[in-house]
């Protein structure tokens, strides 16, 4: 390996932690607050902003971002008029801001290359990132923003966490609630100003959303669960750049979203406690652990309709009233003490009689019904 | 003369704005047009692979490579959201991009091949429709035109059928579904649909310009008026109207005209939203500044009315009165004057104004409003009249 390409390579790593990073921290609000798609019509808003950047002042991270910055601005104003001007529900309003701002942007695109000739080309990379392309500058730039964010979140965490969880609440404390939300949104905007040259302006709401959803999962508090969806977002952005580097012609941004999905996956699915695989176990353990408990209420039964509450029951005795097979139910209460098995002489087959244990169980959840 | 260029592109574009009308406007009352945001964006990863294995970019192959697709994004979405572990809009906002990403990746890994690359996916490109051409009935016609026609005869015929099912199932899907009237199964007809007229525009205007086609024209004539019937005939005017004015603009300024096209779609909300008849925002301000001066007009007649036969008739009934007495700076003071004298209903004296007798009828009509006082009675006798009131 060439000096040079270790060089890029740990801005592009770099760059990748902090998108990650930023994003995840930031998305974390996002998706707690139900704004998920704002921050998809932001990235995509961004379009004409960095066009705007570019005609004003080339490849140069500064214009740009400030560009991305302020379309983001004024497509969250414009969310917010059209919900205040119509009666059309918000989804609409984020629609229509979406794919106008994106259509102005694909519009000042043309004119740029156009005009712009061979050196505009590097702009459509912001589409979908380039990590390759990043530079020193760019790098120094995500940081700060990137920092500037998290500083923001620091000074007004308490707030924030307020508004995030029950903004009436928040706004009867005398909370400016809704300085806070605009804070917010600029914070999103802060975000995806961060990940345009890594994953670009069509997939960055893939970084906001997965490893704030994946965090989520593992944790229920909110500063643990930032600090993981960050954990996360870095784990995908450093993987997603490393990966994208070593193979040719992948762009970064899909792959970075890729593994970050794959995160939110793998969590939704495995994470304990609230994980879909771990509840159908929980669930499943759960009905057999009540099946046991009612093939030993039927013994009882089947013991006390005889009189006898040692009566040693036939296996087929206690199905025929159980009116299922109890086999497994039998052997696993068994196991834990709670029947044992009898020989009951003239016959040969298996019988069955509730242990003191046994009874005590019955009596404990009889009580508790 | 339908393959020249200019014909065939603005039949396209604004084809492409009539398919989607009629879905674009049930999933705005519904309130899921995001979800167009989620189909267009997926529909790329099932084209891809139809793509890699049938090596076909459009025909009915692709369609039903992009349905699945699409019904595959709202099935994964309707999971996401059941496990309760993720709520609606995290659940989009998860499922597409990463369809999306794989998709381009594939793109990306495929690149050799030139048919498919990612900025013609993202942006399509509406110029070059009029190349590819079919022989109808002796006539070249675009394939895009006529498969988008055909795209758009079925949503049509689709929404006519189920009308009066769509409509309630978007203004009360309860009621729809108690009705037995399937509502979740008409708005998933309506999501492969959505799907299918996606590919269908895929060439033309790409995956994200697609919902600017599908949402806005819909959202601006659902502004305009509350009846879906004559939203949906609005809905297709202002495709058609947003087709050829963007045309016209793209080519005068020489950008993208699919791009310029959802643009101008976007500028005719924005005109809606500001011009409309009764709810635009200028129609609402102006409606607001004449209640106002009306309001204002109200309290001179009745200022006047309660002092006019008193003992200070002759200071309270001035000009300068209505700034110490009413509070109103001496401009606005001076503009009530002038507004209640172009309106009849007062007259000027010397330095005293009076009320005329229309001014005087206002008065009365403010104090006594049911008309059971006393005609020209003092402003004492309201309190005499309320008071005899049961």
């Amino acid at each position: 390996m060439t000096p040079g390409l270790d060089h890029t390579l740990g801005i592009v790593a770099l760059g990748a932690a902090v998108l990650g990073a930023t994003g995840g921290m930031l998305g974390s609000f996002a998706v707690l607050r139900r704004q998920s798609l704002l921050g998809d019509v932001l990235a995509h808003a961004a379009l004409p902003g960095l066009c705007l950047g570019w005609l004003v002042a080339g490849r140069s991270v500064v214009p740009l971002m400030t560009g991305a910055l302020l379309a983001g601005g004024l497509a969250a104003l414009s969310v917010l008029a059209v919900g205040r001007f119509t009666r059309l529900k918000p989804d609409a309003a984020l629609g229509i801001v979406l794919s106008v701002f994106f259509a102005a942007g694909v519009v000042m695109l043309s004119h740029v290359q156009a005009v712009g000739g061979a050196g505009a080309a590097g702009l459509s990379a912001f589409l979908f990132g380039q990590a390759a392309a990043m530079l020193q500058a760019d790098l120094v730039a995500m940081a700060v923003v990137g920092g500037g964010a998290a500083v923001l979140v620091a000074l007004f965490w308490k707030e924030i966490a307020a508004v995030c969880f029950d903004a009436p609440y928040a706004r009867a404390l005398g909370l400016p609630v809704g300085a806070i939300e605009a804070l917010l949104t600029l914070l999103m905007a802060m975000a995806i100003v961060v990940g345009l040259q890594m994953v670009g302006v069509v997939l960055m709401t893939a970084m906001l959303i997965a490893p704030a959803v994946a965090a989520r999962v593992w944790v229920s508090r909110l500063a643990p669960m930032v600090g993981l969806a960050a954990v996360f977002g870095v784990v995908a952005g450093v993987g997603g750049a490393v990966l994208s580097a070593g193979a040719r012609g992948l762009a970064t941004g899909p792959v970075v979203v890729l593994i970050a999905t794959g995160i939110a996956t793998v969590s939704l699915l495995l994470a304990p406690g609230r994980g879909v695989v771990w509840r159908l176990v929980r669930n499943r353990r759960l009905a057999a652990r009540l099946e046991g408990l009612r093939v030993l209420d039927t013994l009882r039964a089947v013991a006390q309709a005889h009189g006898d509450p040692d009566y040693p029951a036939q296996t087929g005795m206690i199905a025929a009233a159980h009116g299922l097979p109890v086999d497994r139910q039998l052997r696993q209460l068994q196991a834990e003490g709670l029947v044992a098995a009898v020989c009951h002489p003239p016959e040969a087959a298996q019988h069955w009689v509730l242990t003191p244990e046994g009874r005590a169980r019955l009596a404990m959840v009889g009580e508790k019904a | 003369m339908l393959a020249e260029a200019h014909v065939a592109i603005l039949l396209t574009g604004a084809l492409v704005g009539v398919a989607a009308a009629p879905l674009g406007l049930f999933l705005v009352l519904r309130g899921t047009a995001m979800l167009t945001d989620a189909v267009s964006h997926s529909i790329v990863l099932g084209i891809v692979i139809v793509w890699l294995l049938t090596g076909a970019t459009s025909g009915p192959v692709q369609m039903l490579g992009a349905a699945l697709a699409g019904v595959a994004t709202v099935a994964v979405t309707g999971a996401l959201q059941r496990s309760g572990l993720v709520r609606s809009d995290a659940a989009i906002g998860l499922a597409f991009p990463a369809l999306f990403a794989a998709g381009v990746l594939l793109i990306n890994l495929n690149a050799r091949d030139v048919h498919l690359d990612v900025d013609s996916v993202l942006l399509g490109e509406i110029g070059f429709v009029w190349l590819d051409t079919m022989r109808i009935a002796g006539v070249e016609v675009p394939v895009s035109v006529v498969t988008l026609a055909v795209v758009a005869v079925i949503n049509m015929a689709f929404v006519a059928a189920f009308w009066k099912e769509l409509t309630l199932g978007s203004f009360d899907p309860a009621l729809a579904a108690a009705l037995g009237l399937a509502p979740g199964l008409l708005h998933q007809g309506l999501l492969v649909l959505t799907s299918v007229t996606a590919v269908a525009s895929f060439d033309a205007v790409g995956a994200i310009l697609f919902i600017a086609f599908a949402i806005v024209p819909s959202a601006t004539a659902l502004f305009l008026t509350d009846r879906p019937a004559r939203a949906l005939g609005l809905a297709v005017i202002v495709a058609g109207l947003a087709a050829g004015v963007g045309q016209w603009l793209a080519f005068r300024l020489d950008v993208s005209i699919g791009g310029m096209m959802a643009v101008t779609a976007g500028g005719l909300f924005v005109m809606a939203l500001g011009l409309a008849p009764r709810r635009g925002v200028l129609a609402r301000l102006m409606r607001r500044r004449a209640e106002a001066a009306d309001q204002q007009a109200r309290t001179l007649v009745a200022h006047l009315f309660t002092h006019e036969h008193g003992p200070e008739a002759a200071t309270e009934c001035s000009g300068a009165a209505l700034s110490d007495h009413l509070r109103w700076p001496p401009d606005v003071a001076a503009r009530v004057v002038l507004h209640g004298l172009d309106r009849g209903l007062i007259e000027r004296h010397g330095e005293v104004l009076a009320l005329t007798g229309k001014g005087r009828a206002v008065a009365q009509a403010i104090f006594d409003p049911l008309g059971h006082g006393q005609s020209g009675g003092a402003p004492g006798s309201i309190s005499a009249s309320s008071a005899k009131a049961p």
